[in-house]
């Protein structure tokens, strides 16, 4: 699981109104090299949870992200290549999603969330 | 052995601009030479598909609905998708090939790939279809696109379903393994129902849904079900085979219709699937889509 799909990921269960973010609980990631593309990137700026990304990355031991970002930033490089990583190089392989409201973990096995929910949950 | 090579060698000497679906020949690959493993290069290979017991297997709405993307893939590098999303992933096979096509017209990273399933062995078997051709998706294990769908809202431009469409009693439907990717329930309708609202909240304003139906499933109903969305569409592939009857059902936001309430009667209002085809000709001819 990417951090992109952290991004996007919220608890699912039925009734649990503050599901998002899913603390990320890991004890096996890996950072594994793609492809950089500038464009996506601009475009999906908007899109992100900007802190939500950060605290993902730190569970990592990512740290390099700004903390205040704006729109101007992505006119520079060096800015783009540290959101590349983090959003889409970083993997977490093994471990949980926390929900934040219920503490319901959701498990993580080789690099697959599983948000499959129980008859009761539904 | 001999006739293979034999075909490998014709393959070889065929100009590529005629192999091309679409109308994608520019100058660049009309003098390209193919070869077979350039055609290979815009879907997946099937000897390269992972596969288990418990997961669906590549089969004729597979092959169905890879032709159809392939057929619109000019259409679909248009597009330029941000998100492309496969509900029900299975063996991997199609989200791979849809990874393929964009990945050589759009450029690596332009596009990012989204997959779930709700049986976690088909999840593992389309990381590993992935793996072995070199493309990557993120795969969700999970209902349909539950836990996507509140921050996913409007964002996604390419969502493509295989849905179990197969008439069968309501409570096979959702089973644990491979049932649950053929058990539709009455009139092989239960999922495809779930999924329609769901695609209609995914989807963006430029946003197209590729859906794979039978006959059996009232197709010209669901167009009337997305109609009311707004939605306009039209059949890109039509197989038949000795059982079933397959199209793949190409869906588009369509600005001049209005949403739920609408009346208009293009096409929608009449019961007959004879209908739909002419209604789906008059949308080939005459948009982009």
């Amino acid at each position: 699981m990417r951090l992109l799909t952290h991004n996007m990921l919220s608890c699912n269960i039925k009734g649990v109104t503050n599901g998002y973010p899913l603390t990320i609980e890991a004890s096996k990631w890996m950072a594994k090299e793609v492809d950089f593309n500038g464009d996506f990137l601009r475009n999906i700026f908007v899109k992100i949870e900007w802190k939500v990304l950060i605290e993902a990355a730190k569970v990592m031991g990512y740290t390099d992200l700004p903390v205040e970002v704006d729109s101007s930033m992505l006119n520079s490089d060096e800015f783009l290549q540290k959101f590349h990583h983090a959003l889409l190089e970083i993997h977490v392989e093994e471990g949980a999603l926390i929900c934040p409201e219920t503490g319901r973990k959701f498990p993580v096995h080789k690099g697959i969330p599983n948000m499959l929910l129980n008859e009761d949950e539904v | 052995m001999a006739q293979t090579q034999s075909i490998e060698h014709d393959l070889r000497n065929v100009s590529i601009s005629n192999i091309y679906l679409g109308s994608g020949s520019t100058d660049e690959s009309r003098h390209e030479v193919l070869t077979p493993s350039k055609i290979a290069s815009q879907s997946a290979q099937i000897r390269l598909v992972s596969s288990h017991n418990e997961v669906y297997e590549p089969c004729d709405d597979s092959f169905a609905l890879v032709d159809a993307l392939l057929a619109d893939r000019t259409n679909l590098i248009g597009l330029k998708p941000t998100f492309c999303l496969e509900i029900g992933c299975g063996s991997g096979y199609v989200i791979t090939s849809l990874a393929i096509m964009l990945k050589s017209g759009i450029g690596g990273g332009g596009t990012q790939f989204f997959a779930t399933d709700i049986n976690t062995q088909a999840a593992e078997t389309t990381t590993s279809t992935l793996q072995s051709h070199g493309v990557h998706a993120d795969i969700i294990a999970t209902d349909l696109a539950s836990g996507l769908q509140k921050r996913m809202e409007g964002m996604v431009d390419v969502i493509v379903v295989n849905p179990p469409y197969v008439p069968t009693p309501e409570d096979e439907v959702g089973c644990d393994g491979i049932t649950a990717s053929w058990a539709g329930g009455l009139n092989g309708r239960s999922v495809i129902d779930r999924i329609l609202p769901i695609a209609h909240k995914l989807l963006s304003d430029k946003g197209w849904l590729y859906m794979v139906t039978l006959t059996a499933n009232n197709p010209m109903q669901i167009c009337r079900v997305m109609s009311e969305y707004g939605y306009s569409c039209r059949i890109v592939v039509q197989r038949s085979t000795e059982e079933e009857s397959l199209h793949v059902i190409k869906f588009w936001r369509d600005s001049s219709k209005g949403s739920a309430a609408s009346t208009s009667n293009e096409g929608c209002s009449s019961s007959s699937w004879l209908s739909l085809l002419s209604f789906s000709s008059f949308w080939k001819n005459s948009s982009r889509h």
